[in-house]
């Protein structure tokens, strides 16, 4: 009976209800010609300055034909450069997860004054010059830095050298992972790990079996995006390196190096490269993105 | 709230965590921007102020900024055209279009570089029609100023996409059956909730405009007093060996860039107290 109340009930009330809704969208939309305009505006804008300099990268790589192509990338400067920058991401990505989850942890589960200025500073190399991130190593490290003499004598080379470039990939990347889980763990609260503390399992254990769990896709969303930067970063890597052809050029100050030197088929092959990490991380990063709001919607239930 | 926090506090690890954050947080972060303020300080006044009166910087930061701010303009209204047309029309290619307003971030800003040099010089695709027209844009101002909007189209987009997305539709609605046109309802009712999403993206862009390096460079064309950005004209002092002119360009930028950073906060805590959430 109750059944029958309820579905005459709600038959009418839909029917209702989607009438209210055609009424709606005349209420909240603009003539045809108005639309056109705006999507083809809209179209236009974004072919020109997104899709057409996506398009040139490999235009321009692949212009002498695909031996060239492949030439270009098997020449050994080619090789070394991919591998300092498979180097460089590998460091900066990892130590950026370890504090990553270390921040995460203290600042999403637990209460304390000034949460908001932390998140200001974690966020800072967001708005900081590249150039600049480089500058602040170079004041540090360089022969007229403030430990430029004690390095000096103890025989430690960091500037111009593989921990030089690391040191500022980090400094650029420092707030990708951290930023993508705090959010998320705010939002997942701390009664699960409450239950099992109070079941007596260890900090660790929780961590591991609790929390881990729930935020892989956090965690994998934030190493993804603190990658694509890592291994793309130009700015501060080039004021650091010191430009040692062979030895600390990164793919993207060889790009530059080529670049400068006429030899556009080579500069366009290393930066199709980068520009296919670039397309893989959008594709993955709109993957993860739709894992995370399930997960999102699975907990709201 | 106090016993929610007592609660909260039952957690292990609080000490370990907070303190490695901090720890990790001054030696990568803190102590090297401090090391910046610091070296500054070595300078006296009259030098800080002779190095930024100098015509080549003063010139660098008038393009660094002016067309930073004219980049962040254009985004800011074809950023709104981008989201209205991604928020509230369906069209073929829609997703797609969605997906790579992100490109200018994932895109390494040499290859964007290399890329908009290609795409702009004279015998470029898009060059070559330009220069038909008499309109040079690689190697000009002009290069600067597309490379600047290429590089902050994805801030205003993404800023202002879930504010639209979340937009009550019965303010709208009540616009429109209290008799307002469609135009009067877009801009009295609909502007003004999305104003403070706006400023965020306008400030976000021009940021980084402000600060952008690599995909500016090869574009510029680099010639001093003309073309040459800040960020470029700090890297040419450092070859130099000129270490007090590269630290007081870079405190004049890291300073705006605190600014920027404070009013883009004090606009969200605004936004959060007038558009109520749904």
């Amino acid at each position: 009976m109750t059944m029958q109340i309820a579905d005459s009930v709600s038959l009418p009330a839909s029917d209702a209800k989607a009438h209210a809704a055609a009424a709606r969208d005349n209420l909240r939309t603009e003539p045809r010609a108005v639309r056109i305009v705006i999507i083809a505006l809209a179209v236009i804008f974004l072919t020109v300055f997104v899709v057409l300099p996506l398009v040139v990268v490999f235009a321009q790589a692949l212009s002498r034909g695909i031996l060239a192509y492949f030439a270009a990338l098997a020449e050994p400067e080619a090789l070394a450069a991919i591998k300092l920058t498979l180097i460089v991401a590998a460091i900066s990505v990892g130590l950026n997860l370890v504090f990553g989850l270390v921040a995460a942890w203290a600042i999403a589960k637990f209460d304390f004054p000034g949460k908001t200025f932390l998140i200001t500073l974690i966020d800072l190399p967001f708005s900081v010059s590249p150039v600049i991130s480089g500058l602040v190593f170079v004041l540090l490290f360089g022969a007229q830095g403030y430990f430029g003499t004690w390095l000096r004598d103890h025989d430690i080379q960091i500037l111009f050298a593989v921990p030089g470039i690391a040191l500022a990939t980090t400094f650029v990347t420092f707030p990708f992972v951290a930023r993508a889980l705090i959010p998320l763990m705010q939002e997942q609260g701390t009664q699960e790990e409450e239950a099992a503390i109070s079941l007596g399992a260890s900090g660790l254990q929780t961590f591991f079996r609790v929390t881990l769990p729930n935020i892989k896709w956090g965690v994998l969303y934030g190493v993804l995006l603190c990658n694509a930067r890592a291994m793309g970063e130009f700015g501060a890597v080039s004021v650091v390196s010191g430009h040692i052809r062979g030895e600390t050029n990164t793919m993207p100050l060889l790009v530059e190096i080529l670049y400068d030197e006429y030899q556009f088929v080579a500069a366009f092959a290393i930066a199709s490269l980068l520009a296919m990490l670039a397309l893989i991380t959008l594709i993955a990063k709109t993957v993860l993105e739709r894992h995370l709001d399930e997960g999102q919607d699975a907990g709201d239930h | 709230m106090s016993a929610l926090a007592a609660r909260r506090r039952t957690l292990p690890g609080f000490g370990l965590t907070m303190g490695l954050t901090l720890s990790w947080l001054s030696i990568i972060i803190l102590i090297p921007l401090a090391g910046l303020f610091l070296k500054s300080l070595e300078l006296s006044p009259e030098q800080f102020w002779n190095i930024l009166s100098s015509r080549r910087t003063l010139n660098a930061l008038r393009v660094s900024f002016g067309l930073a701010f004219a980049a962040a303009s254009v985004n800011l209204v074809m950023g709104s055209i981008i989201v209205w047309a991604l928020v509230r029309y369906r069209f073929p290619g829609r997703r797609i279009f969605d997906a790579i307003v992100d490109v200018p971030f994932a895109l390494p800003t040499a290859v964007a570089g290399v890329a908009l040099t290609a795409l702009f010089a004279e015998k470029g695709w898009l060059g070559a029609p330009l220069a038909a027209l008499g309109i040079k844009v690689a190697f000009t101002p002009v290069g600067i100023f597309v490379a600047m909007i290429f590089i902050g189209i994805p801030f205003v987009v993404r800023t202002v996409q879930p504010v639209l997305q979340d937009l009550d539709p019965e303010i709208e609605e009540a616009a429109g059956s209290l008799g307002a046109s469609r135009w009067q309802t877009i801009i009295r009712v609909i502007l003004p909730s999305l104003a403070p999403a706006l400023l965020t993206g306008l400030a976000l862009a021009f940021a980084r405009a402000v600060g952008e390096y690599g995909s500016v460079i090869f574009i510029a064309g680099n010639l001093p007093n003309v073309s040459e950005i800040a960020p470029l004209l700090i890297v040419i002092r450092l070859s130099e060996f000129r270490y007090a002119d590269a630290t007081a360009i870079a405190v004049v930028m890291l300073v705006v860039s605190f600014v920027i950073i404070f009013a883009v906060n004090r606009l969200q805590r605004w936004a959060r107290s007038r558009v109520p959430a749904r």
